[in-house]
């Protein structure tokens, strides 16, 4: 079994790995946050793509875990020499991986290798497909808030066309029950969301007053994010989460953004810094979910 | 599926321990009771009722899964989590781990191993309600409600209000070859 996508999950799939997850807060909020769960596992994470933080957070919820780590990067590997994905992917089974953690710049990566290895595989973002871990800390970080998800409209606000995280985590906000609405300029939406299960604006301010959540995205310049809208003051002025903005949201709505964000773009440094504005949870429950999704796979019967 | 406790049985075995656990304890102003879940935590708290009748004293209590210690998680289908709440800190003070069953002592030696993650507890005892043998670790518990020898192939099913939803009681089975779909109980002790 492996985790590779929100689509086609069901709200009963999706809140098993919540209530993991929230057990998972439990014990990383304990004097020893550590637990002996995947003792003599070993968790490989096959990196494609540049990324610190989610390889550090897989890193530190498969520790607290007490599984075994190795750390695969491309610049200092056999991949610089030639090594197909595929040669790499079996080579770390061979050395004994018993879960891949897999990040890469081409849709579909990770399946490919856990059709080839045989092992679960967590996709930790394939190109700008899916990023599923993240929608479910996310998901997380706002059952924490509100309770549940049900009834609440999040709007999902910038780079929709280039984002594995606004694909991720339509699918998975509205299977809990939530009404997504994405937010972009036309040249930003997806060209296809027939089958999405949200609804399209591209006016923030059109919808800034009725929404719980505002889910900023970060513009993605190695996507080809700045080629599409004339400047960026332009886009903030449209889109940025300003003071202004954040003035006219409900009391109660917050604020949330994958990181790495752009201060001054996407959102202002006083938003930023905001008790509403919940950046820091996400990353403290993106831990919580991982180890969540890694005991669920690993934990079990096989 | 002969019943080996009754209501009745079970409350005057729980007023029996209680009053062991403080006199053992010379008092109970340094006790936490810890109830291994599932049935082991409402039982904890009947333990403290009991106390707080007969002493005046409330005792905390606490409940602890082990379901992230296991030792044989490799061979068991993932279970949810109930989670674990120690309403103080367990460095220094007596702690009473409270399970329904006592059978392999697997699950105490889970429990154990999680307590340490918490603080050095100044000691720890066991109390259970059923001892029913066929120990696998070398661990034995200090109070005990029933002695109730049993056959490895028999089942022990302990019911209690707060979890089962019926009155209270404690049966003994022969082995059900079908005992997913059994209506009644849980596998318990392990």
């Amino acid at each position: 079994m492996s985790f590779l996508t929100t689509m086609g999950m069901d709200r009963a799939d999706l809140e098993v790995i919540l209530d993991l997850a929230d057990e998972f807060v439990e014990v990383l909020a304990r004097p020893i946050p550590k637990v002996p769960a995947l003792q003599g596992k070993t968790v490989v994470n096959l990196f494609f793509e540049a990324s610190t933080r989610t390889r550090l957070s897989f890193e530190r919820a498969a520790r607290a875990l007490s599984a075994d780590v190795m750390n695969f990067a491309p610049a200092q590997s056999a991949v610089t020499k030639g090594e197909s994905l595929k040669d790499t992917a079996l080579t770390l089974k061979a050395m004994g991986a018993d879960l891949m953690v897999v990040r890469h710049s081409a849709t579909g990566a990770p399946w490919r290798v856990a059709e080839w290895t045989g092992l679960p595989v967590v996709n930790a973002g394939d190109g700008a497909h899916q990023h599923p871990t993240q929608a479910m800390l996310d998901a997380l970080t706002i059952r924490q808030r509100f309770g549940k998800l049900e009834g609440l409209r999040v709007a999902i606000v910038g780079d929709i066309r280039h984002s594995r995280v606004a694909r991720s985590n339509a699918f998975a906000f509205s299977s809990l029950g939530a009404e997504v609405i994405l937010v972009a300029p036309k040249t930003l939406q997806p060209v296809v969301t027939d089958h999405w299960p949200v609804t399209l604006s591209d006016s923030l301010d059109d919808v800034i007053t009725e929404v719980d959540v505002v889910y900023l995205l970060r513009i993605q310049t190695e996507r080809g994010g700045l080629s599409v809208f004339p400047s960026l003051p332009e886009y903030v002025a449209r889109y940025g989460m300003t003071r202004r903005r954040f003035d006219a949201l409900s009391p109660e709505a917050v604020v949330m953004h994958p990181g790495p964000m752009n201060r001054g773009v996407e959102i202002a440094d006083s938003v930023a810094d905001h008790e509403r504005t919940l950046i820091l949870n996400q990353v403290t429950n993106g831990v919580a979910i991982r180890m969540g999704v890694l005991f669920k796979l690993l934990g079990g019967e096989r | 599926m002969p019943q080996v406790m009754t209501q009745d049985d079970m409350r005057r075995s729980l007023h029996r321990i209680a009053h062991e656990i403080v006199e053992h304890c010379e008092g109970a102003g340094q006790i936490v009771l810890v109830g291994i879940h599932t049935r082991g935590f409402p039982l904890a708290q009947r333990l403290a009722d009991a106390i707080a009748t007969f002493e005046g004293i409330a005792v905390p209590v606490g409940a602890i899964d082990i379901g992230l210690h296991r030792d044989d998680l490799a061979h068991r289908p993932t279970t949810s989590l109930a989670g674990t709440t120690l309403p103080v800190d367990i460095s220094g003070r007596t702690v009473v781990l409270v399970d329904d069953v006592l059978y392999t002592g697997r699950t105490v030696r889970a429990a154990l191993d999680a307590l340490n993650d918490f603080g050095r507890p100044a000691a720890v005892r066991l109390a259970v309600l059923i001892d029913r043998g066929h120990r696998q670790l070398p661990i034995r518990p200090d109070y005990v409600g029933k002695n109730l020898p049993t056959a490895s192939s028999e089942r022990v099913s302990v019911m209690l209000a707060e979890v089962d939803g019926d009155d209270d009681g404690v049966w003994i089975h022969a082995h059900d070859p079908d005992r997913e779909s059994s209506p009644v109980g849980t596998e318990t002790g392990a």
